[in-house]
């Protein structure tokens, strides 16, 4: 799923985007080490073939409803991480720009969340020593489904976190989490079985292409654990630095998402149900005994703008609404306007 | 959405970008510019704002008028793509429930504006990176963002998936109407069938990666893709990258709407 701009704040989307751009340039240096000009016409035609399996939709297996796959793990597998990152992030980026999927700021977050996690975690760390060199179906198909859950798993997990972090919704963290990752396994089981379908055909077909096309060697062999390891944890100081930034600036949204955590994860799943609405009115009777209702007074000068918290001004939001809709009407016109003139100006020209 | 409707959308939003007003012949960088520090500026707002959201139409109305992009399109593509936004933020109503009052005697939960906040954010942003589309073209978007500093090798590629982009659309197209056709009752729709044809897809695409590289080396190749095109920064490109950054900034920091509104109040009173 992707995540969208609306939902982003400028923090976290630009946290993002610095990772993610500090990979791509990590996966592009990686790749002019090994290969030639070739591999520019390849991958940009794999990108646009990575739109074309998107097109095309299956049947999913026990529901009879159809269904497409995202082929980062495809990529992954039959290219290498570090040119399948870089198609997934071309393929993302043109995603947002044309199809609006995402955003151009939540263009970091995707490529991190669709590209990263299968390319640099799912297919290194788990497919490579799952499936090894081995070409018994049963063992790519285990691979592929393992590492495909993985990765969605750890996706939608982020999409949860950054969602979180930005602020802007008010879903509780243990539910929006119970939302997303079983959906989400329920697809990376689907995925994994299409990636091993694919993986398998072309193994057995042209064998020989696998090789040839995998632009570089996978990471497992000459990367070292404990690079890996030492990369990890100066990742995790980084975000542990950018936490204790968010904890510090925003206690209370901390806070109360850790209490969720820790204290009512047990209750999370009846956030759906008629808890919100029992909750709702149990808040508002009981806020509104010392609520000075700023609507009583029609006049924001008279005074103590009884300030609501973060920003909600109930004094000034009167003027808030009644001028934002005479800026909508007059926007509306001076679009209409310029439309007008444009046309007639048109057919006066020619 | 349906294969060929994505099809066609994505065709449609390229030929809008062969339009020649003058939002077409703005420089293609100072367009990208203008369009981050637009997206900035609306993500920026705190949670809570919606009137001060408002003004900032004024930006996508004024480009759609302008670059004389159909209003229809750009709303049903909005529209397509506003599932996630609505379902993250649809349960703001219920679980912020302190009250607000946003007009005399009217009181709506805070949650409400934290929604419409977010629903406001993504009409902008998402309409936003649409009219840049619409109005650059998507090569003028690359070749701007190589003259930004993009790195080379991405840029080409992003030219290249986009060249294709087409081309293996149309074969993906053929190839599930030819499958359709060969199965009843969904019957060879499955994930067999499905793995098969990918996988054919994909060997099919590699060796058309090969063909391309060579003919592509044969006309002088040397991993970029060039533009012929010059780019000079007029006068007038700088004077709307300016005005652009007046608006968003007055915008953002002088509250217009609120402004507005209380002087209507006074005016009434």
């Amino acid at each position: 799923m992707h995540m969208a701009d609306a939902l982003l704040s400028p923090v976290v989307g630009a946290t993002l985007w610095a990772g993610t751009a500090a990979v791509g340039g990590y996966a592009s240096k990686k790749l002019k080490d090994r290969i030639d000009d070739r591999a520019i016409p390849l991958m940009g035609v794999l990108g646009a073939f990575v739109f074309a399996v998107q097109m095309i939709n299956f049947t999913i297996p026990g529901t009879g409803s159809s269904g497409h796959v995202g082929g980062g793990m495809i990529l992954a597998i039959l290219l290498g991480p570090h040119a399948a990152f870089l198609v997934m992030a071309s393929v993302l980026t043109v995603q947002a720009l044309f199809f609006a999927d995402g955003g151009l700021l939540a263009l970091g977050c995707n490529i991190w969340n669709l590209g990263l996690y299968p390319c640099y975690l799912a297919y290194p760390f788990l497919y490579r020593p799952l499936a090894g060199e081995s070409k018994k179906p049963g063992r790519i198909v285990f691979a592929s489904v393992v590492s495909a859950v993985a990765a969605l798993q750890l996706g939608a997990f982020s999409v949860v976190l950054q969602t979180l972090f930005s602020g802007k919704s008010e879903l509780p963290f243990g539910a929006f989490l119970l939302v997303m990752q079983p959906i989400h396994l329920a697809i990376g089981i689907v995925e994994g079985l299409a990636t091993a379908g694919v993986i398998s055909f072309v193994r057995s077909a042209r064998p020989e292409i696998l090789e040839s096309v995998a632009l570089s060697q996978p990471l497992g062999g000459e990367v070292s654990l404990r690079k890996v390891l030492i990369t990890f944890a100066v990742l995790a100081l980084v975000s542990g630095g950018v936490l204790s930034w968010f904890a510090s600036t925003r206690p209370d949204g901390l806070e109360w998402s850790i209490g969720k955590i820790t204290g009512r994860s047990d209750l999370a799943g009846q956030v759906r149900g008629i808890a919100p609405a029992l909750r709702a009115i149990q808040e508002k009777t009981a806020f509104l005994p010392d609520y000075n209702f700023p609507g009583g007074k029609t006049v924001p000068e008279e005074g103590e703008n009884k300030t609501a918290r973060q920003g909600i001004d109930g004094g000034t939001s009167a003027a808030g609404v009644i001028g934002g809709a005479i800026v909508l009407v007059v926007i509306v016109l001076i679009g209409m306007g310029v439309r007008s003139f444009r046309g007639r100006a048109g057919r006066q020209g020619t | 959405m349906t294969f060929d409707a994505q099809y066609q959308s994505i065709g449609r939003l390229d030929r809008l970008s062969y339009g020649d007003t003058w939002v077409h012949r703005l420089d293609a960088r100072v367009k990208v510019i203008a369009t981050l520090l637009f997206l900035f500026t609306v993500v920026s707002f705190p949670k809570y704002e919606v009137a001060g959201l408002i003004p900032l139409f004024l930006f996508p109305v004024l480009l759609t008028a302008a670059g004389e992009i159909p209003v229809p399109f750009i709303v049903r593509k909005v529209i397509l793509v506003s599932p996630f936004a609505i379902l993250v933020g649809i349960m703001n109503p219920f679980l912020d429930a302190r009250t607000v009052s946003i007009l005399p005697g009217i009181l709506v939960s805070a949650g409400w504006l934290s929604f419409g906040s977010i629903l406001l954010k993504f009409v902008l942003t998402v309409s936003a990176a649409l009219l840049l589309i619409a109005t650059t073209s998507f090569p003028g978007v690359c070749h701007a963002l190589r003259k930004l500093g993009f790195p080379t090798l991405f840029v080409s590629q992003l030219l290249f998936l986009y060249r294709y982009l087409f081309v293996l659309a149309e074969e993906a197209m053929r190839i599930v109407r030819a499958r359709d056709m060969r199965s009843f009752g969904g019957r060879g729709a499955g994930l067999k069938v499905f793995a098969r044809l990918v996988g054919v897809l994909f060997l099919r695409t590699v060796e058309r990666a090969e063909r391309i590289y060579r003919a592509m080396l044969s006309r002088g190749f040397e991993g970029d893709v060039p533009s012929l095109r010059r780019f000079r920064v007029s006068a007038g490109d700088l004077t709307y990258l300016a005005a652009t950054t007046a608006f968003l900034a007055v915008f953002r920091f002088v509250r217009v709407t609120e402004g507005i509104g209380s002087f209507a109040q006074g005016l009434l009173r």
